[in-house]
């Protein structure tokens, strides 16, 4: 009697013990079997961010993919993403319900900065693998405050330090006037500069912003011209940006222009704002764009038609989600093949945190996917851009920003 | 003045009722100590991610109850009462985490600051009716995230990253988790409320409440005054619904203004009209709804969740034009003929 209770108790004292011996591996394993591999997320199918389901629809039509073609060590993804309409309450409660109840292994894909930001603490203090999240907040790369966490697509922090190294080597003697929206992600690409400029960053930058409640730029605009610069940096989300390239133009001001990666759609921000104002705009990328002529021709591309051709032939191929969506996942697929047979959620994390030099055929030629217990930034490069009336040209190297 | 003619309409509402409800009643209290105990019981046979499910639908059932008490019983329409939620949430929030307030102590903070808010939203209410009302309300309501996200009180709200908070423990060492005691105290914070409303809804003020609905100028003709009735009627309602948004702060352990957009004033309205207006139980089926039929729907189709959630509420309201809690007393008046 106390021999079995003694037994239990050690049993399930080792359960808390997070480096119990390898015999108790199998015990560990959340949310595997022999035969299936759970894994789960949360996507705004409904709400006012339902735009961007189409990238769970797609997440699961990549691990589909993935389990024709053999799934994993003998293992199929069992892939569950539940519609928490962008609402950060219920982001806690489907996360609560795919961990508590469905015992997935891991989190992946969670959709947006308010929503991963709802459960960072629960996944953490669970040790819940919540990987490659779909929020361009730089915080997902804090691996000292979540350990669990870990991003995917190059923060608006990395992409702010690429233009202040560009504009300081273009322009020495750069007055630098930044038209920034007055939230998260504004503040973020002002961060960006001050890591790059330092102890310049007040001498050189005049700063202006506008709330999304704002009718116009115009004011601000005036005053960042009277204000003498010569560089404008235009972090505006796609309605802003049009109208700043407009504005622009019609003031007759040729400052150089340096434009949010966030709102380079042909679509909705340069046709809007006049393809000719728009001529020597500079941004960047790190996915190819689904609508460009120029990788009409391009292997990765090509790989990303077929799938969606054959797995998710309702899905809008013009639409960058659906890329972002591929790129994201077979980064994902690489960290689970990585695992082999240790598919603990301590091996998931440190195989999703030790990806070397990874190649996804829908990132730009030369990005590549890096991690590291000490790196949750996967991607760090971009690829600078400009428009030429009617494309946007990439030019230049790939270029990494300074270690956050 | 007023005293003495609400005074005799009490007492002639009340003989009136007399007869029928001393009869009536045991069943319905039977029924409450029955569906309580079963709501503690509850405490210890479902799992925790359950628990933290109804601990949303107690908070939400005790947000619509006091939708319901401005809207139900004293016909001010309000479509902005996500706004209390968020004031409520944001209180119990910032008190946690910039002020070291123990969670509990926030609540009755919360209540007062919404009913205040609630009060002085009450004024221009004066001016408007129907319509025009719902459509002031729901100006608060699309105003609310980004009033959350305003520069001046950043320091406090955290901006647009919101505010996380950690969820209580269980005090004086009862062995409980912290999902199993949030759930009993929010449940036993609800049942104070919804004892308190029933009390309101049932005396003097609550007849006063209804003869305002049902016809202003008469009320007012009996001597009622409509100015300061109706006024503290809508503080007293943003009171229950700031106490319900502190309780799920709570629970959620995080605040941020994405969580208060104008759906959650929306989905409060819908919990209001399917759980079943002017009823003090519809709340609870309101809140029901809020909780599992978007799951629900889910389920149904991922493609498109809100089309499902559409047709679940079409139907609901084609079967239950007097919601959940109208299409129950139905059932039972055809069942206990007595009560009739």
């Amino acid at each position: 009697m106390i021999g079995r209770r003694t037994l239990l108790m050690t049993a399930a004292a080792a359960g808390f013990v997070p480096a119990a011996p390898a015999i108790l591996r199998a015990a560990e394993t959340p949310g595997v079997t022999d035969t299936e591999i759970r894994i789960g997320s949360t996507m705004p199918y409904s709400g006012p961010a339902s735009s961007y389901g189409t990238i769970g629809r797609a997440d699961t039509a990549v691990f589909r993919m993935a389990n024709d073609k053999g799934g994993f060590a003998g293992r199929k993804v069992n892939f569950i993403s539940y519609d928490d309409a962008y609402s950060p309450p219920k982001t806690v409660e489907d996360a609560r319900r795919l961990i508590e109840e469905d015992h997935v292994a891991c989190l992946f894909n969670t959709l947006g900065t308010p929503c991963n930001t709802a459960i960072v603490q629960y996944t953490n203090d669970n040790k819940v693998p919540q990987l490659f999240v779909s929020s361009g907040a730089d915080k997902w790369g804090n691996y000292k405050k979540h350990k669990w966490t870990i991003g995917w697509q190059p923060s608006y922090v990395t992409e702010a330090q690429i233009y202040a190294k560009y504009i300081m080597q273009k322009k020495p003697d750069a007055k630098i006037g930044i038209l920034f929206q007055n939230d998260d992600f504004g503040k973020d690409y002002l961060t960006g500069f001050r890591d790059v400029l330092k102890d310049r960053f007040d001498k050189i930058v005049t700063l202006a912003s506008y709330e999304t409640t704002d009718a116009t730029i115009d004011s601000q605009l005036i005053s960042l011209q009277g204000a003498g610069i010569n560089v404008l940096v235009t972090v505006a989300i796609p309605k802003f940006a049009a109208q700043t390239i407009r504005r622009v133009a019609a003031m007759n001001w040729k400052p150089m222009h340096v434009l949010t990666g966030v709102s380079v759609s042909v679509g909705t921000v340069m046709d809007p704002a006049g393809p000719e104002n728009g001529v020597g705009i500079v941004s960047s990328a790190y996915v190819k764009d689904p609508t460009d002529p120029q990788w009409a021709n391009d292997a990765g591309m090509k790989e990303w038609h077929a799938f969606m051709a054959k797995y998710y032939p309702e899905g809008d191929v013009k639409d960058a989600s659906n890329v972002f969506a591929y790129g994201v996942t077979l980064t994902m697929i690489q960290a689970l093949k990585q695992c082999g047979s240790d598919l603990s959620r301590e091996n998931m994390l440190k195989q999703a945190t030790n990806l070397k030099n990874l190649e996804i055929p829908v990132l730009l030629p030369g990005i590549r996917v890096n991690t590291s217990p000490t790196n949750y930034h996967p991607i760090r490069q971009l690829q600078l851009m400009r428009w030429n009336g009617k494309v946007w040209e990439l030019f230049g190297d790939i270029i990494e920003g300074v270690s956050a | 003045m007023s005293g003495e003619i609400t005074a005799e309409a009490t007492e002639a509402s009340t003989s009136i009722r007399t007869q029928p409800s001393t009869r009536a009643r045991p069943v319905p209290f039977a029924v409450t100590v029955i569906v309580l105990a079963g709501a503690v019981a509850l405490t210890f046979l479902v799992s925790n991610y359950h628990l933290f499910q109804l601990t949303m639908l107690v908070g939400y059932a005790v947000a619509i109850l006091g939708l319901n008490i401005a809207t139900g019983y004293n016909g001010q329409i309000s479509l902005g009462h996500g706004a209390f939620y968020a004031v409520g949430a944001y209180t119990a929030a910032i008190l946690m985490s910039n002020f070291d307030v123990p969670y509990w102590a926030t609540l009755p903070i919360a209540a007062i600051i919404s009913a205040i808010i609630g009060f002085l939203i009450g004024f221009p209410a004066l001016r408007f009716t129907g319509l025009y009302l719902a459509l002031t309300t729901f100006a608060l309501a699309v105003a609310v995230p980004q009033l959350l996200k305003f520069k001046g009180i950043e320091d406090w709200t955290g901006g647009v990253q919101g505010i996380v908070i950690s969820k209580p423990e269980a005090p004086f060492g009862l062995p409980l988790n912290p999902d199993q005691w949030l759930y009993l105290f929010s449940l036993g914070v609800a049942g104070l409320l919804f004892l308190f409303a029933w009390n309101l809804i049932r005396g003097r003020i609550g007849r006063a409440m209804m003869a305002i609905r049902d016809h202003a100028l008469a009320a007012e003709a009996m001597g009622i005054d409509l100015a300061l009735l109706k006024t503290r009627t809508f503080a007293v309602s943003a009171m229950y619904t700031g106490v319900a948004g502190a309780l799920s702060a709570i629970a959620v352990e995080f605040v941020a203004p994405d969580s208060f957009t104008v759906f959650v004033s929306i989905f409060l309205f819908v919990g209001l009209v399917v759980g079943g207006v002017a009823s003090i139980t519809g709340a609870i089926f309101g809140a029901a709804f809020i909780v599992f039929i978007p799951n629900i729907a889910e389920q149904v189709s991922k493609a498109a969740p809100g089309a499902i959630y559409g047709v679940i509420l079409i139907a609901f309201m084609y079967l239950m034009p007097s919601g959940v809690a109208g299409l129950l007393r139905r059932l039972y008046h055809r069942l206990v003929p007595s009560s009739r």
